[in-house]
């Protein structure tokens, strides 16, 4: 699905990450986590086509990503699901808007995916937003419309960064429960984190492999996690 | 660029969608608008100059072409007799249609415009005209001048070339002038958009971004940009348009002044032209806001 074979990516004149390899399986749930610019979001965006390797070998849904156009790239992100710390919208557009966007630019009939797309904001607890515009939205009303728009297409992997960064405890757990449930509908998770109380609290309901970027190489992280 | 028609008419019906992803208000709106706007005004003066000039210059080359004059410098005595000779000749010259000596009224009025009126013609030792009035095809200059130097020597022939040249000359160079004109200004109206349009792709880069993230294509987001400048750009060029057949229709007529810049307008068939303004304007502002648009997020990240 997401494959990454000795990769390598500098930037700036030094190197960010190396050797890193890595397999995204159908269904697999991935923490990723490391300290504070460690490369973690880096390595993410390789795992979506927003960044170029610098040496290994990225692909996407069995094709290097080297060889990709552009319009490829974007076909493949509407098979990877992204969710950012800083989670950005359309602050013109409603909610409703802002979730059902990747439907739009894909062309799909909006009057027909409407059903879904309300189950969906009702699934995410937004049904009483769903026309408020992003800037009324509170930190975890954001990560959740972020969610449901990075979800709408069904897309096989969801890739989150730092998804609970921004909000409270119980609402992290609410975040993670919805995370956890569309892992269990079959959805590809990796979710980018220094959180490690989040870590601990998912490995109680699903089996996770966690990660940690060190000395920018990519490691299993030990058994304390 | 290639224009494929199916693309480009599905463009023009838009997608309601698209056209909502990007945000809808901005500065750049107003500025395209009024550009085209400005540019379509004087789109439609250059136009007008170019095409009465075009007007000019025909009308002075056939008028020109088709008329010559003989002019008769002889002693009092030998004056009439040569001019008789001169209409004999003329009589019998192939391609000659009419030819009439120019009666004392005639010359006076050609002369007053310097002497005055009541110049007494007769006083005065003024070449005698003939005014030739050539058909079709003409005559040969060279065989007349010929025949005239032998048989009225008193007679030369002016068949207006080196008057006709340089005016037909400076009137074919204020048509290109006026199309140069037309020229520049799309150039101009291009520019214009080109930068409205990439200060309307910066100010929306997070739009973009987000776009991108979702799984945008490039030409959708091209598209939502292009559409919004080019239907700009026809409303713009469309209000300025009409603003310059109005000012055109306000010129005093050719029959008031009879100048040449009384002449200034659109006549018959040329009205349609104005109106191809617009619509020009619109596939400027399509190309180079597309143009633009591809650029700026090909060097995106």
């Amino acid at each position: 699905m997401i494959e990454l074979d000795n990769v390598a990516y500098s930037y700036g004149g030094g190197e960010l990450l190396s050797e890193i390899s890595l397999k995204l399986a159908p269904g697999s749930f991935h923490f990723l986590t490391g300290p504070s610019g460690a490369g973690k979001t880096t390595l993410l965006k390789l795992c979506y086509g927003a960044l170029m390797p610098t040496a290994g070998e990225v692909r996407l849904f069995d094709a290097d990503v080297r060889g990709m156009e552009r319009d490829d790239i974007a076909l493949v992100r509407r098979r990877v699901g992204v969710v950012h710390q800083d989670c950005q919208f359309l602050d013109h557009l409603s909610v409703s808007d802002n979730i059902a966007l990747p439907l739009m630019v894909s062309g799909q009939d909006l009057l027909r995916e409407d059903a879904n797309l309300k189950e969906l904001i009702g699934w995410v607890g937004l049904k009483s937003r769903a026309e408020a515009l992003p800037p009324e939205l509170s930190g975890g009303e954001r990560q959740r419309a972020a969610l449901a728009r990075a979800i709408i297409m069904s897309p096989d992997v969801i890739l989150a960064d730092e998804p609970t960064g921004n909000v409270d405890w119980e609402m992290s757990q609410r975040l993670l429960r919805l995370l956890i449930e569309l892992n269990r509908m079959g959805k590809t998770i990796m979710i980018a984190t220094h959180d490690l109380a989040l870590i601990r609290a998912a490995k109680a309901h699903v089996q996770a492999r966690v990660l940690r970027i060190s000395n920018r190489r990519l490691q299993l992280a030990g058994a304390d996690l | 660029m290639t224009l494929d028609i199916a693309k480009f008419t599905d463009f023009l019906a838009g997608d309601a969608q698209a056209d909502r992803v990007v945000p809808p208000t901005g500065f750049t709106a107003t500025l395209t608008l009024f550009s085209a706007a400005a540019m379509a005004f004087l789109a439609v003066f250059a136009l007008a100059l170019s095409l009465a000039t075009g007007r000019l210059a025909d009308r002075w080359g056939d008028e020109l072409a088709r008329t010559s004059t003989i002019r008769i410098s002889a002693p009092d005595g030998q004056m009439a007799a040569q001019t008789k000779a001169a209409l004999a000749v003329l009589q019998t010259t192939k391609g000659v249609a009419s030819a009439r000596a120019l009666d004392e009224a005639e010359q006076r009025a050609l002369l007053e415009p310097w002497f005055g009126p009541d110049l007494p013609v007769d006083t005065l030792p003024i070449p005698q005209l003939i005014e030739v009035v050539e058909e079709g095809n003409g005559y040969d200059a060279q065989g007349l001048r010929l025949r005239l130097s032998a048989e009225v020597p008193g007679a030369v022939l002016d068949d207006h070339t080196r008057w006709r040249r340089p005016l037909v000359r400076a009137a074919s160079r204020l048509r290109l002038l006026g199309w140069v004109s037309m020229v520049l200004i799309g150039a101009a109206t291009a520019a214009m958009i080109t930068l409205a349009a990439n200060a309307a792709l910066a100010a929306n880069a997070q739009v973009i971004s987000v776009l991108r993230l979702v799984g945008a294509r490039d030409d959708y987001i091209a598209n939502a940009f292009v559409r919004r400048f080019t239907l700009r750009a026809l409303t713009g060029a469309g209000l300025g348009m009409v603003a310059g057949v109005i000012g055109i229709l306000l010129l005093p007529s050719a029959e008031v002044g009879g100048g040449f810049l009384t002449g200034l307008g659109f006549q018959g068939w040329h009205w349609i032209w104005p109106f191809c303004i617009p619509v020009l304007a619109a596939g400027v502002a399509f190309a180079a806001t597309r143009a633009a648009a591809l650029r700026t997020l090909r060097d995106m990240p």
